[in-house]
């Protein structure tokens, strides 16, 4: 079943749109997250559906009752919905207790108790409850948010840039906690990020937003290995683009030679397209006759990132184990480990870098 | 030093503790004291009662709804800042009097009796609340308006989410968490109408402030006088404590809006618009608008008779006395915000603290105290020059503008110290310490960089204080040399004299000067915030 539906919503700020013509969906338990780099309009959407925004066009349909209309907004404090905030807006004056149950005015003292307890077990802080949003650390204030907009059971949880005030280590176990407690309290979440490895470690489907519109939504895997425009292929994960030429329906022609590739939708032989090459598709082979010249290494503990230059000029990247220590300038050895190649028309590149 | 030299008249009163007290001190705790203090404790609860009422609603309306002529309201619910308390009194005296035109014509359309009968008499207890809620809820409305906007707008947002309605978010998040910087507001609006003299001398309220007047003139009993002193300066202390404290709430209530502090505003529909404008309105209208009108109708029916030699004499000497009094305080300021830069030490931290006390202690007290220790230079220096040379040098100190001059740099340095050194704060020490590996000398640095980062806030501090000075009454009351007029001392007297009408002229030229930081500073509110 349809939990949430963003239907071709438009938003408008200042005569400027800063969302344009957006649709996505999320299934019942389904947690999404939208990605993209700030000012690309992700936050204004979570307050378009949490209510705080109104829209100019489109509709958002929550369990199938309209939310929001460009006719129509439903006020926020009647649409049954949790958020946690980039900076939690935890009440400073209240204490955790009455945070938590701030959600819940309509239950019975006891009730109000039982679930704040029931919370605080959830997000693995009991016996919090006397103490102020103050005396706990960046974290446990994070979780504290999350259990406060859990207290009335939301048909949805919305969560803005909720970890980019912690530090970096803890943001990702933080992520990966806060995905089994909404799997196991089986609830729909949406997120908003900048950080990809959050996205990752939370979401079921990621969403690449760049200027207003989404570019793509998605599986974590098909994002990173199948990005449907450049500027996701950029976004994600790390590559290059290399140019090439269509031979055929199932192969391009490049400076790497011929790749596999499945290709896009009216693109015509001997048409000239961008082909994404990720640093995993190249491996360092010491065996190799293939040798390419080193112009620039990265050492990253684990691994190295070499960045090779082909024949014509264009650049890739490489990884190697880490004891393989190259000097720039020499010439190493490859292989490729290509599944296929993902190709972007010209234009559309052209186009991103406009 | 120059921080304990400016405040030396204060030890000087508080050493008056443990003088003996004579038998005007006896008839006096007798009689009029627990009068004063009675008198002084309700003014406080009326104006609290009354500053919160006008302050808090509206604060409230402008940080969260857009409505018909906000922008407007904004600034303009400052304006009766400009309208110094005991001003205010006269033009509402002149107003609803026996003779005034709102009685008048009340008994035009009910019996006299009637009229006289129920209507409240303006000069008392009541009056002076309404005067003073009316000039002071500035205060109040700034700073929450300020706590409202900035502090809880995320706060509020999650409120919202969670399921609270209007009524709700305002009862149990928006006021708890405005609730120290209300506080603060307050307090500067108590410690206002504690320093008051011209309004409650006025309208025949005593309190501490006429009551240290009448024995100063009155008696020249100088031990009375500073144990009265000493007591509303308790008074004033508490008020001190409190908002040291609620300043310091606020900070911890303070939560940082990073990100999406962009508050949207909730559009009123139309009649709840026009409702909201009006209730907006209505403190500006009584507060601002209506004296204003009535001190022009006074000043234009007048300026044929008073606007002469001897009034052009006066916005000379007012504006001669300001002026001087700036540049005086501007130079202390910058100095002490110097000192504490390049000096960081606690003491010079501490010096600096001290200084800023003089605002919070009334005008008549530190009249008192400066002319205590002058006048007894005065006669030491005089008895000196007749002994050694027999001149008789006279008042040179306690008896010239020096003596003014002093008190108003005790009195308004906090004014012109805060501004100054929030000015300089934005010239960070790494410029400083840039500028110096690039090879700038330290007058270098001084002229090319801290200057123009600084002249607005030197500018806005002269303003300040100049309105400041312009407006204080009973400091020049009590210590302006003799024959030497100013502005309010003239509104004073007029009005003392039964010529409301001819204080018109003055009034109106202070309440017109006044106007000018309100504007300045309502305009770089409005920069900050943008």
């Amino acid at each position: 079943m349809l939990k949430l539906q963003i239907n071709a919503i438009k938003s408008v700020y200042d005569d400027t749109a800063i969302i344009n013509d957006l649709s996505l969906s999320l299934e019942n338990g389904e947690i999404g997250c939208l990605l993209g780099p700030s000012g690309c309009g992700k936050t204004t959407l979570l307050r378009c559906v949490a209510g705080l925004q109104e829209l100019a066009g489109g509709e958002i349909l929550l369990s199938e009752q309209t939310l929001s209309t460009a006719d129509y907004t439903q006020p926020t404090e009647q649409r049954n919905i949790g958020m946690v905030f980039q900076d939690y807006a935890l009440f400073p004056h209240m204490t955790i207790q009455q945070n938590i149950q701030f959600g819940i005015p309509n239950l019975s003292r006891s009730q109000k108790k039982q679930r704040v307890q029931e919370l605080l077990e959830l997000v693995s802080l009991p016996n919090t409850e006397k103490r102020y949003p103050h005396e706990l650390s960046g974290g446990q204030q994070q979780r504290i948010a999350l259990a406060r907009a859990l207290a009335p059971k939301p048909d949805i949880l919305l969560m803005d840039e909720p970890f980019s005030g912690l530090d970096v280590e803890l943001r990702e176990s933080l992520a990966r906690e806060v995905r089994c407690i909404l799997k196991a309290e089986g609830i729909t979440a949406l997120m908003v990020t900048h950080n990809q490895n959050e996205a990752f470690a939370i979401a079921d489907s990621i969403g690449v937003m760049h200027s207003g519109k989404l570019l793509q939504w998605d599986s974590p895997y098909n994002l990173y290995h199948e990005p449907k425009h450049p500027f996701i292929a950029d976004f994600i994960g790390q590559g290059s683009l290399i140019s090439g030429s269509v031979c055929d329906c199932h192969a391009v022609h490049t400076e790497l030679g011929l790749l596999k590739t499945h290709l896009p939708f009216g693109v015509q032989t001997g048409e000239h397209v961008s082909v994404l090459v990720r640093p995993d598709d190249i491996l360092h082979d010491d065996d190799s006759d293939w040798e390419l010249e080193v112009v620039n290494r990265a050492f990253r503990g684990s691994h190295f990132l070499f960045t090779l230059k082909l024949p014509n000029g264009e650049k890739v990247m490489c990884m190697s184990q880490s004891h393989h220590d190259h000097k720039v300038g020499s010439k190493i050895g490859i292989k490729l480990e290509m599944d296929h190649a993902v190709v972007f028309q010209s234009q559309k590149t052209v186009c991103l870098l406009e | 030093m120059v921080a304990l030299l400016l405040t030396m008249p204060m030890w000087i009163l508080v050493s008056f503790v443990f003088e003996p007290t004579n038998e005007n001190w006896q008839h006096l705790t007798e009689t009029l004291l627990s009068e004063y203090i009675i008198n002084s404790l309700w003014l406080m609860l009326g104006v609290t009662f009354g500053t919160l009422l006008l302050g808090v609603p509206t604060a409230w309306l402008i940080s969260q709804y857009q409505f018909f002529g906000k922008g407007f309201l904004h600034w303009a619910l400052l304006l009766p800042l400009a309208v110094p308390a005991y001003i205010i009194a006269y033009t509402y005296t002149g107003l609803l009097e026996f003779e005034g035109p709102v009685q008048s014509y009340l008994r035009g359309v009910f019996s006299t009796q009637t009229v006289n009968a129920w209507f409240p008499e303006v000069r008392s207890l009541g009056g002076a609340i309404v005067m003073f809620s009316l000039v002071l809820y500035p205060y109040v409305y700034l700073l929450s308006r300020a706590a409202f906007s900035n502090h809880s707008q995320q706060a509020l947002e999650a409120s919202k989410i969670l399921g609270a309605g209007p009524v709700r978010r305002f009862f149990k998040i928006a006021l708890p968490m405005a609730r120290p910087a209300i506080i603060a507001g307050l307090t500067l609006a108590l410690m206002e109408t504690l320093a008051d003299f011209g309004t409650v001398q006025y309208f025949g309220v005593p309190t501490f402030t006429t009551g240290i007047y009448r024995t100063w003139t009155g008696f020249g009993d100088t031990t009375t006088t500073v144990h009265l002193s000493l007591i509303l300066l308790a008074f004033v202390l508490v008020l001190m404590l409190v908002e040291f404290w609620s300043r310091k709430q606020a900070k911890y209530f303070a939560t940082n809006t990073s990100g999406h502090a962009k508050s949207r505003f909730i559009q009123l529909k139309s009649w709840q618009s026009i409702t909201a404008f009006i209730f907006c309105l209505l403190p500006i209208l009584f507060g601002f608008l209506l004296p204003a009108l009535q001190l022009l109708y006074w000043a234009i029916t007048t300026a044929q008779s008073e606007f002469n030699a001897e009034f052009i004499q006066l916005i000379w000497n007012s504006f001669f006395l300001a002026s001087v009094t700036s540049v005086v305080v501007l130079v202390l300021a910058v100095f002490l915000v110097y000192a504490k830069r390049i000096q960081n030490h606690a003491s010079t931290n501490y010096a600096v603290k001290i200084a800023t006390l003089g605002y919070a202690i009334p005008g008549t007290v530190i009249a008192i105290a400066v002319m205590i220790p002058l006048g007894w230079l005065d006669n030491t220096l005089d008895t000196l020059m007749r002994d050694w040379f027999g001149i008789s040098t006279g008042l040179l100190l306690s008896g010239t503008l020096f003596a003014l001059v002093f008190a108003y740099s005790f009195r308004f340095l906090s004014v012109a110290l805060q501004t100054v050194d929030s000015g300089l704060n934005q010239v960070k020490p790494s410029m400083d310490e840039s500028a110096r590996t690039l090879g700038a000398s330290r007058f270098n640095i001084l002229k090319n960089i801290h200057l123009p980062l600084i002249q607005t806030s030197l500018l806005t501090a002269f303003i300040l204080v100049f309105v400041e000075v312009l407006k204080e009454l009973p400091t020049t009351l009590i210590l302006r040399p003799f024959n030497f007029n100013t502005l309010s001392v003239r509104a004073y007297e007029m009005a003392a004299d039964e010529r409301l009408a001819d204080a018109g002229l003055p009034a109106l030229l202070i309440v017109l000067t006044s106007m000018i930081p309100i504007i300045i500073l309502s305009k770089l509110i409005g920069r900050n915030h943008a």
